[in-house]
């Protein structure tokens, strides 16, 4: 066996999985387990404790065969180091190489998480520092770093939400949400017991305050809002909508993953948000890794402050200390005190940029975002005209004659070498194209991206069938996503067993 | 402004294709009052890389790792071969986003069909999901899916001797949104978890045990999941040191349900707990209910072999509030770098590292004998719990001496409070344990004065 094929495909070598290659008895890395003596497990560990497989079903591979494999895989991505990534809803800045080699300092890198607090002095100077960073710009006093990504901290957000209303006696059910709202809200409502109430945007894209008053009710216990939006409209009524729902003893929860819009231009807290989750990931330039790890803080105004999960993180002479006095918490959301890692990573990028570095960040993203939609809109039709921030949505009715829909047109960038924004979101707009370049993205490679979109809109009026079939360029073509859902393949199965070594 | 890339000319041509006058401009339609408060001028200016690496630097010495840590409790200290990380955090891997376009995201998806291989391979479950965030929230997980697997039970059975961070997070999870009571079950003498009586088996979702459980003690699994099945409760196992699986009868082989762990220690550095990684694992039927992330095999339009996420009807961007759960990113990354560990130490390499954390953590017992006793009889795999008189301000004078002698239990359970939580790896060698047993034995012949407490 070894190559499916045997061939270059599109430039990259074919590879088959991990367990189809190797021979019994290989092995890339060991450890000599008699080097302090010892019993041998059969002495100590009763015969039904053990296991008896020899641990069929690992590779059997050297170091040089795991060294090709995992680097041809990785050829097979592209990522935000080797291409521009206009995700809509997912912020997809560069992300700096310093942090990467910041995180693996000893120092960081090898402490033991129940360390005598003395011990960790420094990386608890760090979180504290990044506390401080994210109630600056968020403008809100409270902050918790232990939820483990965005919608993690939307739970864990909720659930304060939940308790700060047990607590005044009654946890209301309902949580008012609009349409255009990331999955994961209802999601996290859902998983806090609460049902969802949906609310239109107005004709500009916007929630009007008549109509949270109108859904408003001594029920609701939140409304769940993500401002600019997920069209990247600011949310212009917050403070309006804010004061109403605080008027129905409700409380605001703030969305926060659209802050790479919002540094230096609005604070949360002074919409009026009770609490907000920080993706340090799409906003503080940690890296996406695939799909993680991310790391979610939360901010909240005082009055949930005492219900922010356990440890907290307190000063006293000594210097920092972790501290579970706090009866009114919600308690541990995870397990020791978040991602550390990504909370390293985003602690460099705000002290590299400074309040001026950040404010500039959002000032240029907006500034690409706008440059995109003004070269665009004559290309493909805007969702909304109204005046937007860091993203713009666009749409693909203009092209229902060519039988091109927002997929293909996605899939066809790939062979242009662009990752594809995001398409079909936000739900409420019809085949929906959703365009977010950041900020550290120059005018080059948004023209050469312009370029590319003209190029396939032109392709779609002339040869439809060609875009229809993209991409042609990949490694893969389109895949067969109904039969991987219909018939599952979880895992890879030996064919047969193999003899134990 | 580091990492922006626009010259004024730049930004002057496109505010021109804008039709715009100034970029300040472009943010007209954000309410004034807002903006006007939003200046991030009162935060410090930045700094170029040089300096912000001097200062980063200068808090990471200030952080103590030069001492002997024989600490476990949830975070186990390994070594790692360097073609882990160098391999794991590839650009490609680590700066990709969530696979949403298959067709340009082989490598993620590939690598996670075999992250899901090894993980059912080493728990010897039939199915494994593609990272939660980490041990304990997978637990909380496991809970929810057990809730909805035999809903109207309600009680939930949780190990006192399960670690308390698991059933903390059990508890957060649970608090306040389901008529679900949890009930905590009391260790034995030999540390390990009695089956609760029957009637309280017939009326839970689950018995959650701990695999080895917190005092280092490897349960009876097979035992628990007859007599639990025998009243329709499914049998839940949570690691939190997921390399003793390579020693111990897997959870599928005893018959578990619903199995999860943490995945640290296969490849992932301490990082002072985070990010970690949740291993979660069940049985093949119940699969539509597993909460997170599957990647699936399939074909592409010329019949080769690919992968693309599947199942995601049970997703949150599907099904939003009838989701199994919100998991939007997970730690894909991490389980890129747990699948790179699992493939190079494979079979046998495995099979050695495990081998060598038992016999060190015997070899250190041994070395204790005169010190103190074992708190527990049952058999262990790297960690223990020793009694000893006077343990806390024992464990205080190992510290004043470079020595961190584990973890002074009765920080988590009063009633063994004269006991400490030891862990030995392959990172702990002869020398390092007679630095201990030498730092906890000179207190016992010295006066015992010196105050006790945790710093």
């Amino acid at each position: 066996m070894s190559r499916p094929e045997g061939v270059l495909r599109n430039g990259l070598l074919p590879e088959p999985l991990i367990f189809e290659r190797g021979a019994p008895g290989r092995t890339g890395a060991t450890c000599d387990p008699g080097e302090v003596g010892g019993p041998a497990p059969a002495d100590v560990l009763p015969s039904g404790l053990r296991r008896d497989d020899g641990l069929a079903g690992l590779p059997e591979v050297s170091e040089l065969d795991v060294v090709r494999h995992f680097t041809r895989l990785s050829q097979w991505n592209l990522s935000a180091a080797t291409t521009l990534y206009p995700l809509g809803s997912c912020t997809m800045k560069y992300n700096p190489v310093v942090h990467e080699a910041v995180v693996r300092l000893p120092g960081f890198a090898d402490l033991h998480p129940l360390l005598p607090d003395a011990w960790a002095q420094g990386t608890l100077e760090l979180m504290d520092g990044l506390a401080g960073f994210l109630r600056a710009v968020s403008g809100l006093p409270g902050v918790s770093l232990q939820p483990a990504a965005g919608a993690h901290g939307e739970l864990t957000g909720m659930k304060m939400v939940r308790a700060y209303h047990t607590d005044r006696g009654n946890p209301r059910n309902r949580v008012l949400i609009p349409a255009s709202a990331h999955g994961t809200n209802p999601a996290s409502a859902a998983l806090c017991g609460y049902t969802v109430t949906e609310m239109p945007a107005n004709d500009f894209g916007i929630l009007e305050v008549d109509t949270v008053r109108k859904h408003l009710g001594t029920d609701v216990a939140a409304l769940m809002v993500t401002n600019p939006n997920t069209i990247g409209l600011f949310e212009r009524n917050i403070q309006a909508i804010a004061d109403a729902v605080h008027e129905a003893g409700a409380l605001l929860y703030c969305d926060g993953a659209n802050m790479n819009a919002l540094l230096g231009v609005a604070k949360p807290g002074d919409m009026g948000a009770d609490v907000l989750q920080f993706n340090l990931h799409k906003t503080f330039s940690t890296p996406h890794g695939g799909g993680g790890p991310g790391a979610g803080p939360v901010a909240v105004s005082e009055r949930l402050e005492p219900y922010l999960p356990t440890p907290r993180l307190v000063r006293d002479p000594k210097g920092l200390r972790w501290s579970e006095d706090f009866p009114k918490a919600i308690g541990r959301v995870r397990s020791f005190h978040g991602n550390v890692g990504m909370l390293v990573r985003a602690y460099c990028y705000m002290r590299t940029l400074g309040g001026d570095g950040l404010t500039d960040a959002t000032a240029m993203a907006v500034l690409n975002a706008n440059y995109i939609r003004a070269e665009l809109s004559g290309v493909l039709p805007l969702a909304f005209e109204t005046p937007s921030l860091h993203e713009c949505v666009f749409t693909d009715h203009d092209l229902a004659a060519t039988g091109v829909h927002t997929l293909d047109l996605a899939k066809r960038l790939l062979d242009y070498g662009f990752f594809a924004p995001t398409i079909y979101f936000p739900l409420v707009v019809p085949g929906a194209i959703m365009v977010e370049p950041t900020e550290t993205e120059s005018k080059q490679t948004l023209d050469e991206f312009i370029a590319a979109v003209r190029a396939i809109v032109a392709e779609a009026r002339e040869t439809p069938e060609l875009v229809k079939e993209a991409p042609h360029a990949t490694f893969v073509g389109r895949l067969d996503e109904t039969r991987a859902a219909r018939r599952p393949v979880l895992r890879w199965k030996p064919p047969t067993a193999r003899p134990t070594e | 402004m580091r990492y922006t890339p626009h010259t004024s000319a730049e930004i002057d041509a496109m505010l021109r294709a804008i039709g715009a006058q100034s970029v300040d401009a472009l943010l007209a339609h954000v309410p004034e009052a807002l903006r006007t408060r939003a200046s991030l001028a009162a935060l410090p200016g930045g700094i170029d890389e040089r300096a912000m690496r001097i200062e980063v630097a200068a808090l990471a010495a200030r952080n103590r790792t030069d001492g002997l840590a024989f600490l476990g409790a949830g975070a186990y200290p390994h070594f790692i071969p360097a073609a882990v990380d160098q391999l794991a955090s590839r650009a490609e891997f680590a700066t990709a986003y969530t696979p949403y376009q298959p067709e340009v995201s082989q490598g993620t998806l590939q690598a996670t069909f075999e992250f899901q291989s090894a993980v059912a391979a080493l728990t010897g479950m039939e199915v494994a999901n593609a990272g939660m965030y980490d041990g304990a929230t997978a637990a909380a997980e496991a809970v929810l899916m057990t809730q909805r697997l035999r809903p109207g039970r309600p009680l939930v059975l949780v190990a006192r001797a399960l670690h308390p961070h698991y059933r903390q997070v059990i508890a957060t999870y649970l608090a306040g949104i389901k008529d679900v009571e949890l009930v905590e079950v009391p260790y034995g003498p030999d540390g390990a978890t009695p089956l609760p009586a029957a009637d309280l088996l017939r009326r839970a979702s689950c018995l959650v045990l701990g695999y080895p459980n917190v005092f280092g003690i490897v349960e009876d699994l097979a035992g628990a999941a007859e007599i639990a099945h025998g009243e329709d409760c499914l049998l839940v196992s949570a690691t939190t040191e997921a390399l003793a699986l390579a020693l111990l009868r897997t959870p599928g082989a005893a018959g578990v349900d619903v199995a999860v762990a943490e995945g640290q220690s296969l490849g992932l550095p301490l990082a002072y707990g985070g990010p970690g990684l949740g291993l979660f694992t069940s049985r093949e039927r119940f699969v539509r209910n597993l909460p997170g992330r599957l990647v699936g095999e399939t074909v592409d339009v010329q019949g080769r072999r690919g992968y693309v996420l599947t199942l995601a009807t049970r997703e949150q961007h599907i099904r939003r509030e009838r989701a199994t759960s919100n998991i939007c990113t997970n730690q894909g990354l991490c389980a890129v770098q747990v699948v790179v560990y699992l493939s190079l130490l494979g079979r046998h390499g495995l099979a050695s590292v495990a081998e060598r954390n038992l016999r060190g953590a015997h070899a250190l017992a041994e070395r204790l004998r005169g010190v103190g006793t074992l708190r527990f009889s049952g058999p262990y795999f790297n960690e223990l719990v020793l009694s000893l008189s006077g343990a806390r301000r024992r464990w205080q004078h190992a510290l004043a001496e470079g020595v961190v002698a584990g973890l002074p239990l009765g920080d988590w359970y009063p009633e063994l409070e004269d006991t400490l939580l030891l862990c030995a790896t392959e990172l702990h060698d002869a020398a390092a344990m007679d630095r201990l047993a030498a730092a906890l034995a000179a207190d016992a012949a010295a006066p015992a004065a010196r105050a006790g407490g945790r710093s």
